[in-house]
Formats: C-alpha cells, structure tokens, sequence
C-alpha cells in the first residue's frame, strides 16, 4: 500500500478530480494549504502589487493498493500539468509506504480496507 | 404653581405653531415636504438593494468568484448612474422622439436643465430623476445572476453599458413616461407600478437569452457548486425585501394613500411567497431551506411589484403565493432542460414578473376598475385589461430577446464575452480583480 500526497494548483483541482474519477479512483481526501515553492503569487492592494507570503495549493491525500499506483500519479500528472507543457507552481507528488489502513465501520485491515 | 405650568405648555404650542407656520411658509416654491422626504427616502432604500443583490447574488456562488460576482452589481452602480446623468433620464422621460422608441428632451442632458424644477407631486424634479436612475442600476445587475460565474468583467461593463441604452433606457419610457405607448394603452394603461416588466421581466428575459448563447458553466451540471456563503444570502434577501418598500412605495411618488397601499401589499406578497415557497419545498424535499425562504420573498416581491399599485392585501397575497408556485416549477423545469440559469435570474425574475403581470388583472381593486370603466366610457373588465397586460408583456419579452440576443453576440465575436477555460477554473477574483473574497480559509 502507498500513501500518495499531491500539491497541485488551486484552479486544477475540478480537472484532477474529474480525471481520477474517470480512472476509477474515487476515495480521496482534499485540503486546503499554503506554502512556499519556485512559483509567486499576484494580488493587486489599492493598486500596488502584493505577492502574498504563501501562496495558497490544494493537497490530495490518495491511499491505494501498489496495483493502482502508477494510473493514480499519472492521471494526476496528466491533469494538474497547465496547459502548454506545464509551468512553475504545478505542484508535486510525494509516494510514502503505508503501514496500515484500517475501516473503521468494520474494522477491516491492510488493502481491502481501501 | 399649576397656572404656571399652563403658561408654560400654552408659550410652547404658541411657539410651535409659529415655527411649524414659518416653516410651512418657507416652501412657497410648491415643494411638498413630506412627499419629498418620503421621495428623498425612498430613493435612499432603493440604492440599498444593490448591495443586497449583491450579497445575496455573492453568497450563491463558488468560493472563487464572490468578488467577481459582487462586482456585477457594484459596477452598474458606477456605469449606470454615469449614463443615466448624461442621457439616461432624456431618453427615459423625455417626450417622445423617433416614433416614441425613446424620449429625447435636451434639457434633461446632464440633468443640466431641472437645477430648478419643482414637480407637479411637489418633489423636486432631482429627486424624481436619482429615484428612477435606481432602477435603472439595478436591472442590469439583476441579469448578472444569469450568467454568474463564467462572463469577462470588462465585457460586461460594456454590455450593461449598451443593455441600458438600447433595451431599459426604450423600455422604461414605453412603460412610464407620460406620452409612452404602453403607458396610454387601453383605458388607463398597461398597468407597470414599480417595474414588473421595465425592471423583472426585463431583466430575466434578456439574463435566459444571455445564458443560453454563452453556454453553460464549466462542469455544470455534472459537477455540484455549492454556495459559498448563505450567511451572506440571507442578509442580502433581508436587504432586498427592506428596499423593496422604497421601490414599490416610492413608486406613488407621493406620501399618502397609494403609498400606504402599495406598503401593504409589498409586506403581505413578501410573506406569502416566502411561505408558500417554505410549504412546497417541505412536501417536495421534506426540508424547508433557508435559501427556498428567500427566493420564495423575492417570488412575492417581484410579482407584487407590477401589481403594488392596483392590489389589496387579499390579492397580494394570492400573487405572492402563485407566483412562488410558479416560480418553484420553473427551477424545477430549468433543471430538466439543463440550461445553465446560475443563479435563477429568468426563474424568479422573469418568471416571477410575468406571473406577477399577467394575472394582476384578476385582483384589482374596485375603484380602479370604475375609473377605467369611466375613462373607457362604458365598458373595461378583467379580460380587457387582461388583453392589454397580455400585449405589454409579450412586447416587452419579444424586444429583449431580440436586442439582447443582438448585443450578446457581437459583444462574443468583437470583444469575447464568455471566459476562457482558465480564467473560469481559477476563478473570476483572481483572473479580473487580481483578490481572493476569502483570505481566510488559506494561512498567508
């Protein structure tokens, strides 16, 4: 089993959504974050540039068995990329090992749990 | 001690009278006071429903586009109290030029030529032009909640810009200037009070046809897009029900009588759709939802607005609840067709003013049928007036259409109208005004 964290753009997430869902991969847990990365952020204050401290990302957390890991990244990958062959501020994919997933309904553990 | 006490009170109702007379004496110039305060007053609560659309419109879509969203209505009150200074009220209520398509009166440019005028109601003639130039901001804003969440900002300032001269500017003289044609049809005109086809069917008509031809939202219906905030619904719809006595009470532009009718029936029409709303979605949906009470008041409210003038409570009330009905069908008719009608402008406007207009006609009060009756030298009824409502209002829909359909298009072919596909996933906020409405829900 592999935990797969993604940082994709804000505006992407309906198109990755869309996409996962279309390649089957339905549970997924999304969040709102901040952070630094290579990219800046614009916003207009009174008419004076701002770039904010952290730009704001959206994080998908996808647990799925080994089978499902490579269809999972690379629907991720095909949809978080910006049109045109991607830019700064498309985000990352992190892969961890998951020990353990347990449903908490019935107590099920390890890969049917998922 | 006691004798004292009287003198006292006697020097105090001497001097009131005296001051109440010099006032009274003051305004030798044909003002009448208290119908301009109530004029000075009303104007004030009409201009109060921009920000309530505004926040009842913002708090109904996404996250990424309340700005965006509030902007639409926030913007036609610069755009269109600049137009309406410079030729709007001319062309509204000027005399008839052009074979009565718009008045014209050189006079009214620039308001320049009114510095001085005292209305035949006693209300100086500014007061009667800001009240009306209200209504001329708020009809454009009203179609925005057509096409929520997918227009290009500059192209919609250009847009209610040309909608105002070419479709409300006409409209609105048709309707309510004194040599309109819809004005003198029949025995005592269409029956317009506060706008049911100049502001509501208006606005709802040409929001369907603008909605149509841009095209769905990106993901509608497939995807879900849940308000952002009803909190700020809510507060908008208690807004626009309180401003809604300025636009349909003021619409007597006068402080008496017709005033105290029209106030009546906007409150009971108001509570009636609410109601009736609340009662249908509890059997269709076994839930009554805050966002089903107010549309069900903004139902009432727009049906009663043709109609403030003419109704007693009794049929306001019927009004209110119909016209929710109604309205409650077309959403649920508007979802079956699948067009993308955001935010329901032609579901309640639209089809709350029609309603609202047509079916009027059964619940006017028995003097206003004797005069019409008078007027006509012999005979006027229900089905009479029925006829003459009937053609005011297929006009009306007929000329929107038309002409909005026109300004859509070329504005789409010259300029681009609709979003481009990254524009709308990111968000209005971002992509036309450089902000974000809800700093918070990110650290930053």
């Amino acid at each position: 089993m592999k935990l797969i964290t993604a940082i994709i753009q804000e505006d992407q997430l309906d198109q990755v959504r869309e996409a996962l869902i279309e390649a089957e991969i339905t549970r997924i847990t999304v969040s709102r974050v901040s952070g630094h990365g290579r990219q800046v952020d614009e916003d207009i204050y009174r008419g004076k540039k701002v770039i904010p401290n952290l730009v704001p990302k959206i994080r998908l957390d996808i647990a799925v068995n080994d089978a499902f890991v490579d269809i999972t990244v690379n629907t991720i990958i095909k949809s978080a990329k910006s049109p045109g062959g991607g830019k700064v501020g498309d985000g990352k994919i992190f892969i961890t090992p998951l020990e353990e997933c347990i449903r908490i309904r019935t107590e099920e553990r390890g890969g049917q749990a998922i | 001690m006691k004798q004292n006490k009287k003198v006292i009170l006697f020097t105090i109702c001497l001097l009131v009278i005296v001051f109440a007379n010099s006032a009274f004496a003051l305004q030798g110039d044909g003002v009448d006071t208290g119908a301009t305060a109530w004029m000075l007053t009303s104007t004030a609560l009409v201009l109060l429903m921009i920000p309530g659309l505004a926040m009842f419109y913002g708090g109904l879509v996404r996250t990424k586009n309340v700005l965006g969203t509030m902007m639409h209505s926030f913007a036609a009150m610069g755009i269109m109290s600049v137009l309406w200074i410079i030729c709007g009220y001319s062309m509204c209520f000027g005399p008839n030029v052009l074979g009565g398509w718009i008045g014209w009166n050189m006079q009214y440019l620039f308001l320049a030529g009114i510095d001085n005028s005292i209305m035949e109601a006693g209300i100086p003639e500014y007061v009667f032009s800001m009240f009306q130039g209200k209504f001329a901001i708020i009809t454009p804003a009203l179609i925005a909640g057509a096409f929520a969440e997918r227009v290009r900002f500059k192209t919609y300032c250009i847009f209610i810009a040309l909608w105002g001269l070419l479709v409300y500017n006409p409209l609105c003289h048709w309707v309510w200037a004194s040599d309109g044609f819809l004005f003198n049809m029949g025995a005592k005109g269409a029956i317009d009070f506060a706008g049911g086809t100049v502001v509501h069917i208006s606005a709802g008509v040409s929001g369907l046809v603008a909605a149509i031809y841009l095209g769905a939202r990106r993901g509608y219906p497939s995807t879900a897009m849940p308000p952002s905030n009803l909190v700020i619904t809510m507060i908008g719809a208690g807004l626009l029900w309180v401003g809604w006595f300025g636009f349909n009470a003021g619409s007597s532009i006068s402080s008496g009588l017709s005033t105290a009718q029209a106030l009546t029936a906007t409150q009971v029409a108001a509570a009636a759709g609410a109601l009736m709303w609340m009662i249908i979605e509890g059997i269709h949906q076994g839930k009554a939802t805050a966002l089903g009470f107010a549309s069900g008041i903004l139902a009432g409210l727009v049906a009663v607005t043709p109609a403030a003038g003419v109704v007693q409570p009794a049929g306001a009330m019927a009004l209110g609840a119909i016209a929710s009905f109604v309205c409650y069908q077309a959403i649920v008719v508007k979802n079956k067709l699948g067009y993308d009608d955001s935010l329901d402008a032609f579901g309640v406007h639209g089809v709350g003013g029609i309603v609202g207009a047509i079916m009027l006609s059964f619940f006017i009060r028995k003097s206003w049928m004797e005069d019409a009756v008078a007027i006509s030298g012999g005979s006027w009824g229900v089905w009479h007036q029925l006829g003459v409502q009937a053609v005011a209002v297929s006009l009306a829909i007929a000329y929107d259409a038309i002409v909005t359909f026109i300004l859509v298009f070329v504005l789409d072919k010259v300029v681009g109208f609709r979003s481009t596909a990254k524009e709308e996933m990111a968000g209005m906020d971002s992509s036309y005004h450089g902000e974000h409405g809800y700093g918070m829900l990110n650290p930053s």
